[in-house]
Formats: structure tokens, sequence, C-alpha cells
């Protein structure tokens, strides 16, 4: 199939970017994505050309690079997939597609497609995490975890970072990773004991970050590739709520 | 006013959806006082006055509209706030537009807010600061209403078809407000479960097309037998 194309070109984080019209011919409708863009890659460096950066790694939809704005979706078309996951056959020949880079405040754009996307680090590390002593592993069954909680604290844990749901939202919001990574810690035993400190710092760098506020738009739980539930939101509201009120003014 | 600004994103909405609860039972509870002004019984005339004279004196009444103004101020202040920061948390739009699903009136609170709020305005204009003497009682219209006669105010305002006709858009614009607020409210403030949250995604639905119906009745009555 010939592929036509309108991709996000921005030399760097300074310069201003524009939009740059491509065509590719003779792809197959069983590549993937990322392999239509090394396939136009491999025709601009052959040609001279600077090649389009994007992120990716695993190409399997675990590591959350592949993070591409496509025809107003982040991920482009289909539920429930990465980029990476992406078929040439979900687009229709002839149609341009519109490769963007994901817009947020909190995510400038370094080259092309490629944005910085440290203010999701910079979140987990005022709280994604639970300080435990390096020993020797005790026995498993010495904590105890109710199968219900295990299975929806992994639900949360799924989620692989890739900040669709922020490119989706209207609002530029982080809460879903944020609620997502606030509850695979409160659900079990061992997240528990930091819960209320852990909340509250990974709001106040979400804020400070400038991320949007969540008005309960949903785009974000229809666009993850892991199909994150919103649910998470709603305990993360919980859960702050009640740190707030339980913790002494410091 | 600057210690507003400094709350966590999360508290801003607490506030908005607690304000936001008090904003929508007292819609029902005017509503309800309201539907009098149409003659579906014989003494709904005394029913409606007898409604009015208890909320503009009843020393608790009195107080709860301290909250109400408090709420209505809080609810649009944290809400020109927030949208103010969402706007700015992204700086370069797409340039395809979003095609992501999503609940569909949440995308235009802050307009029909601020429609909301501009009827608000006119509507204290109408009512609310002739009771306290700010303005005039309005004359020379088909009947002319005193001071307090709420009843007979409305019943002016009403048989102004422009008038109607504003207040019937308005209220469907309120409806779409409404639609995406009552569940958001409880999502807002951490309350979502697997088996109640379609319960309220349902009520809010009723309520959302109810309430506005309601109050569109009553100038539809006035256009159809006026
Ligand atoms: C009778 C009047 C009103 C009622 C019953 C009402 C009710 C609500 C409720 C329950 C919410 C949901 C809060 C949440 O998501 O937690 C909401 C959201 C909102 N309201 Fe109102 N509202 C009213 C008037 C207004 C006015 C006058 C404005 C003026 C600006 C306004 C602006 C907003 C905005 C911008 C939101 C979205 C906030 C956000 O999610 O960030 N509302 N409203
Ligand atoms: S490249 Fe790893 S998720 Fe797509």
């Amino acid at each position: 199939m010939n592929i036509k194309l309108k991709v996000w070109r921005q030399k760097s984080a300074k310069e201003k970017g524009k939009f740059v019209k491509y065509t590719l011919e003779n792809a197959s409708p069983e590549m993937s994505f990322l392999e239509m863009l090394d396939a136009l890659n491999t025709k601009l460096i052959l040609q001279g050309d600077d090649p389009v950066a994007f992120e990716h790694d695993c190409r399997e939809g675990i590591c959350g690079c592949c993070s591409l704005y496509i025809n107003g979706r982040p991920h482009g078309p289909g539920e429930k997939t990465t980029t990476c996951e992406l078929h040439m056959r979900s687009f229709k020949e002839g149609k341009t597609i519109v490769i963007e880079p994901w817009r947020s405040r909190g995510f400038p754009v370094l080259k092309d497609l490629i944005v910085d996307r440290h203010a999701f680090d910079k979140i987990l590390i005022a709280g994604g995490f639970i300080s435990n002593e390096a020993g020797t592993a005790q026995d498993a069954n010495s904590i105890l975890i109710r199968k219900d909680k295990a299975d929806e604290a992994f639900d949360s844990a799924v989620c692989i970072g890739c900040a669709a749901c922020v490119a989706a939202c209207k609002n530029a919001s982080a809460m879903l990773f944020v609620s997502a990574k606030v509850s695979q810690f409160a659900l079990l035993q061992q997240g528990k004991v930091e819960a209320k400190q852990r909340v509250q710092a990974m709001v106040r760098k979400m804020d400070e970050l400038g991320f949007g506020n969540c008005t309960n738009t949903y785009a974000c739980e229809a666009e993850c590739p892991k199909g994150i539930s919103v649910t998470n939101i709603a305990r993360m509201n919980r859960e702050f709520f009640g740190a707030r009120i339980g913790t002494q003014k410091s | 006013m600057s210690k507003m600004l400094r709350y966590s994103s999360l508290t801003k909405k607490y506030i908005m959806a607690l304000a936001g609860f008090l904003l929508m039972v007292f819609l029902l509870i005017h509503l309800g006082i309201n539907l009098f002004i149409i003659p579906f019984t014989e003494n709904h005339q005394d029913i409606f006055r007898d409604g009015v004279h208890f909320m503009t004196t009843n020393p608790l009444i009195k107080i709860m509209e301290i909250f109400l103004f408090g709420g209505f101020l809080v609810h649009i202040l944290i809400g020109i706030i927030l949208q103010l920061r969402n706007w700015m948390a992204r700086p370069v739009r797409y340039a395809k537009s979003n095609h992501s699903q999503g609940s569909f009136f949440s995308k235009y609170m802050i307009y029909t807010g601020v429609v909301i709020l501009i009827f608000l305005i006119i509507h204290l204009g109408n009512f609310y600061f002739v009771k306290l003497g700010l303005t005039e009682a309005p004359e020379g219209m088909s009947r002319v209403a005193d001071d307090h006669d709420f009843y007979n105010m409305a019943i002016n305002l009403f048989s102004n078809k422009i008038y109607s006709g504003i207040y019937i858009v308005l209220f469907i614009l309120m409806g779409f407000h409404l639609n995406h607020a009552f569940q958001s409210a409880f999502q807002s403030l951490g309350l979502n479960h697997s088996k109640y949250t379609p319960f309220i995604k349902a009520v809010g639905d009723f309520y959302s097309i109810v309430v506005p119906l309601g109050f569109i009745l009553i100038p539809l009555y006035f256009i159809i037998y006026y």
C-alpha cells in the first residue's frame, strides 16, 4: 500500500517545529506502525535527509516508549494497543496519517516526535516506592494478602508509564498514571505503611510539574493501552482526602 | 482567595463537588416551588405565595442562603481557576483534534457554566435585588407587580416570549452541565464503586433531564396558553 504522512518535525527543544508531508510506496499492510516509520527513515537516509526521530524499545507493548499521537488519538486507532502493536492494515490507503508528539506542558518536545518524559520519573521519585530494608527475602506467606486485593493491585501495576493518559486528556492531566501508582501500593500491606505521605507527595509533585486537573472526562481510560480504570482516580481521591485530614500540620 | 490558589488540584475538586451538590439540592427546592406557578391545582397561587413567603422570611433559610451564595461563589471561582490551569497545561495544541471517547458534556463545562452565571445575574436582577430594594420592580408590563409579588413578577417575565425562549435555551444548557456534573461530583469525592456507580450515573441522567424539563414546563405553559 502507498502511505501518505504528515509528520511533526522539530530540530530541537528550542527550535520551532512544523509539519512535513511524506509518502511511502510499497508498504505492506502487515507492517507494524514502527516498521513503517523504519522504512520511511531508510528512504530519508538514502535521500540524504534527516530521519524522523521517534522513541521505541521493546516493540511488544510493555516498555511504553512508542508514544505517538496518530490521527487525533494516542497510539492511534484500536483499543488497548500501543503504537508498536498497531499495524498498517488499520489504515485506509490514500488517507493522510497525521503523526504528532505528546502535547503537554509536563512533556516538552526534544526532537521531532520524542518528548521528555522525565516528569513521570520525578513523580515516582516523590513517592512511588516503598522504603524496604534489603535483607534476605522473608517467607512469602508471612504477609497475607487477599486475592481480590492482589488482583486489583496487579491491574493498577500493569501501567507501563507511556503517558497516553496525559496525551489523551483535554487538560493534559496525569491523574490516571499517578492514581495507578498510588493504588498499586495502597492496596497492598507493604505499601500501606507510607500510604499517607506517598499520596500527598505524589499529588504535590504532579501539580508542581504543570499537569492539568481532572475533569472526569475519562478519555484517559478509553486510550490506556493497558486498560487502567478510572476507579484508580477515585481511589486516589479517597486516599488523598483521608491523608489530608489524617496528618498533622507540619 | 490566594489560599484557594494554593490548594492542591484534588482539594479544589472536592470543594467544587461539595458546592455543586449544594447547588443541585437548591435547584430541586427551587423547582418544587416554581412548579406551582402552573395552575394544575385550584390553590396553586396560594401554595406558591406560601412557599415564597417561607423562603424569604424563615431564619433557617436565611442562614442557608449564606451557604448558598458562598457555594455559588466558590464553585464559580474554583471552576475558573481550574479551567485556566487546564488550558495552560497544554501550551501547544494538537493539529488533529482529539477523537478519544469520553464524557461528552465534560468538555463544555466552563461554557455551560458561564451561561448559567450570566443567567444567574439577570435572574438576581429580576427577583432577588428587587426583594433587597436594589432594583425597581418592573412597571408597565401586561400586569403590574408590586415589590414582593414574585408570582406576578414571574408572570410578567414569562408573558414575554423572548424571555421565555432564552429561559428554555438556558435550561437545556444547564441540563448539559448537570448531566456531566452529577456523576462527576461523586467521582471527585472518591465515590466510585462497581456496584453503585452505574446507578449513580442513571440517577444523574434522570436528574439532568427531569429538573431542567421541570423548569422549562413553566415558560412552555405560558407560550402555549397565552
Ligand atoms: C445551578 C448551578 C450549578 C450547579 C448545580 C453546578 C453543579 C456542578 C457540579 C456538581 C459539578 C461537578 C464537580 C466535580 O466534577 O467534582 C460542576 C462542575 C463545574 N461547574 Fe458547575 N454548577 C452550577 C453552576 C456553575 C457556574 C455558574 C459555573 C461558572 C463558571 C460553573 C462551572 C463549572 C465548571 C467549570 C465545572 C467543571 C470543573 C472541573 O471539573 O474542573 N458551574 N458543576
Ligand atoms: S515500543 Fe515498547 S511499548 Fe511500544
